[in-house]
């Protein structure tokens, strides 16, 4: 996500400026977190690994942010991913009921997040082969994954004693929690995949003109059908990830809603939500962003209600601000 | 016959062999009782939908309505039990709040250029947001006004026409003469169907952009006016999901989500087979209530799958792909 050098400054400028308002906002939401707490950025070190509300920001961000990897790409084709929250009920329920019945670890992660992979697959076909809206085509499975999620449970809560699979959320490596960890590693894959190979561009074309990218000879189906399968995967990695912070499957509970704070932290984060163009590392900002406002809201010993109040009035400046009207008022300005 | 009525005409048959089925299944099915029960059920549900029937004809979406029905809830439990406000007045001050917000929320759509979905996105939690702040606990009503409500029913043999469920069919009745009989009806036809040639063709489309949500949210409020009355209480955690549930009864009754396309009735059929397949889990008592989901999740599709070949099948090729 770095800059070519060889861009021209004025382009660069205007990234920047494009950038500054999610910077500055992460800053912001930062600075006041540290006033309402002083020892906000205080970090230590105990059994080998770090602690401090700063840490505590991006552990609790990580399904999140985990979603919001995959859902960039999607929003990036001009498309939108409502089924994320279902998913990640599909593949925690998948992970818990596995693990009692006595599979191996490795291959009950591997199983589950297969789970999330089909969900993923299911959406790309119906949104490439069958072309149906793609707010329709996962409308379907946002409503009917819950369900499936509480047949493979049998409509309980499964709890699991598995200690492998736990430290999936509870473990910690290099001393950063473990969520921390497979974000990390996940947003290290996802731009490799995309920046590393020409995907990146095929997606930004797909979501600029899906019929002038076909003639230009891009396999459309195919990237949309990418997207959707690591939207999917994202989901499923953060499914694995709560079922093994609570230790069991909730298939009502498990990402409620999460797929609209998704969505929010990529638009919080400056992708267009009209497709065309996006950027992980600031969707990555968005959803720390959002986090950081739910945890500031916690210390600050604010009741925990204010948190919708305050996420949506910041939710609205940030679009006010980014809006295309707005915008171009100030670009007429300019040039006059 | 015109095709643009297939999907309705698909929706009331899939309605109409479900009813036929679970009649035969259960023998006390097919009273009019278990009919105005699934009205008074679901009236809240269907003076929503009315609502988002307009915004998804116009092309748009409002993810809002279910927190605004939460903050009406909760507004006249404060508003009735705690400042002892006359409940009509209460109810008045309620739909005028939900009919800002909408007109709000429409303004932010048309003038700020902000997508539907994200706008109405952000509307959902500073409603369930503001209800949380008024009171997270469920604060029962009991005016006396609300229980006269509630006895009021017309009987139709064995069954009882609920108050709320007859706010339901006026409803459905002025949102179909409103949708496909007035000039208002028509210009939101015509955003759905192209924008752009619409502001050519001379529609006020901001008026229509900002009177659409204004009137989604108002029938928000309406519905959660209704909502307080059949459960006598107020509560912030009430109603989640209330817009997925009306976007997919709207979507079964044959309204094309990209606009333009659709029928105020098709909504109501949409209403009664959500009813019923609700009504026919009660029934059976063994099915586990997420089969709710499923049932409605495997519906959706359907319709969805059946939209879209129809389109296939009637809009020339050329076009098609453009649309892609």
């Amino acid at each position: 996500m770095t800059l070519p050098v060889a861009l021209p400054l004025s382009a660069r400028r205007l990234v920047v400026t494009k950038r500054l308002p999610q910077l500055v906002g992460l800053v912001l939401v930062l600075l006041v977190d540290w006033l309402v707490s002083p020892q906000f950025f205080s970090l230590r070190i105990q059994d080998g690994r770090l602690f401090g509300s700063l840490i505590d920001v991006l552990n609790r961000g990580a399904p999140v942010t985990l979603l919001s990897l995959g859902m960039t790409l999607v929003i990036a084709t001009g498309g939108i991913d409502l089924s994320v929250g279902a998913v990640i009920a599909i593949a925690g329920a998948t992970a818990a009921t596995l693990i009692n019945s006595g599979l191996d670890v490795w291959l009950v992660v591997v199983l589950s997040l297969m789970a999330g992979v089909a969900c993923g697959l299911w959406n790309g076909l119906l949104v490439s082969v069958m072309q149906i809206q793609p707010i329709v085509a996962t409308l379907t499975l946002m409503v009917a994954g819950r369900g499936i999620a509480q047949l493979i449970t049998q409509g309980v809560i499964v709890t699991f004693v598995n200690p492998p699979l736990a430290a999936v959320s509870g473990g910690s490596l290099l001393g950063l929690p473990m969520p921390v960890v497979i974000v990390i590693g996940m947003l290290i894959i996802t731009v490799l995949l995309v920046r590393g190979t020409a995907l990146g561009l095929f997606i930004e074309a797909v979501g600029i003109n899906r019929r002038s990218s076909a003639y230009a000879g891009i396999n459309t189906r195919m990237v949309l059908i990418l997207v959707y399968v690591w939207s999917g995967l994202c989901a499923a990695v953060a499914g694995v990830v709560l079922a093994a912070d609570i230790k069991g499957a909730d298939a009502n509970n498990a990402g409620l809603w999460m797929e609209l704070d998704a969505i929010l932290s990529v638009v919080v984060g400056g992708t267009s939500l009209l497709g065309g163009r996006f950027s992980l590392v600031m969707a990555v900002v968005g959803a720390l962003i959002i986090q950081a406002m739910n945890t500031g809201i916690l210390l600050s010993g604010f009741k925990p209600e204010f948190n919708l109040i305050v996420k949506s009035v910041v939710v609205l400046i940030i679009l006010f601000v980014q809006s295309p009207a707005l915008s171009g008022l100030a670009s007429r300005r300019r040039a006059s | 016959m015109n095709r643009r009525f297939l999907p309705l005409l698909m929706t009331s048959v899939v309605f109409l062999l479900g009813y036929l089925y679970c009649s035969v299944q259960f023998h006390n099915f097919a009273t009019m009782r278990v009919i105005c029960n699934l009205l008074t059920d679901n009236a809240f549900l269907g003076i929503t939908a009315v609502g988002m029937t307009f915004v998804i004809l116009s092309g748009g979406i409002d993810l809002s309505v279910g927190s605004v029905i939460a903050f009406t809830t909760v507004f006249l439990a404060i508003a009735i039990e705690r400042f002892h406000v006359p409940p009509f007045l209460a109810f008045v001050a309620v739909l005028g709040l939900g009919a800002g917000f909408g007109a709000a929320m429409g303004a932010a759509i048309h003038y700020l250029k902000i997508p539907p979905f994200i706008i109405t996105l952000a509307g959902m939690f500073l409603a369930r947001g503001v209800s949380f702040l008024l009171t997270t606990d469920s604060l029962p009503i009991e005016h006396p006004l609300y229980s006269d409500l509630n006895d009021v029913a017309i009987h139709v043999l064995s069954g009882r026409l609920s108050l709320i469920a007859m706010v339901m069919l006026v409803v459905f009745l002025a949102g179909g003469i409103l949708a496909h009989r007035t000039r208002f009806g028509t210009s939101v036809f015509a955003l759905g169907g192209n924008l752009t040639s619409a502001q050519l063709m001379g529609v006020p489309v901001g008026r229509t952009m900002i009177l659409i949500y204004t009137l989604s949210s108002f029938l928000a409020a309406l519905a959660g006016i209704v909502f307080s009355l059949y459960t006598q209480a107020g509560y912030s955690l009430a109603a989640t999901g209330t817009e997925l549930d009306a976007i997919a009864a709207v979507v079964i009754g044959g309204t094309l989500l990209t606009g333009g396309y659709g029928h105020v009735f098709g909504t109501f059929v949409g209403i009664l087979i959500q009813g019923l397949i609700q009504t026919f889990i009660t029934f059976d008592g063994t099915l586990s209530s997420w089969w709710t989901k499923i049932a409605v999740g495997a519906l959706l599709f359907a319709f969805i799958g059946l939209q879209r070949l129809l389109v296939v099948a009637w809009v020339p090729k050329r076009r098609m792909s453009s649309s892609a």
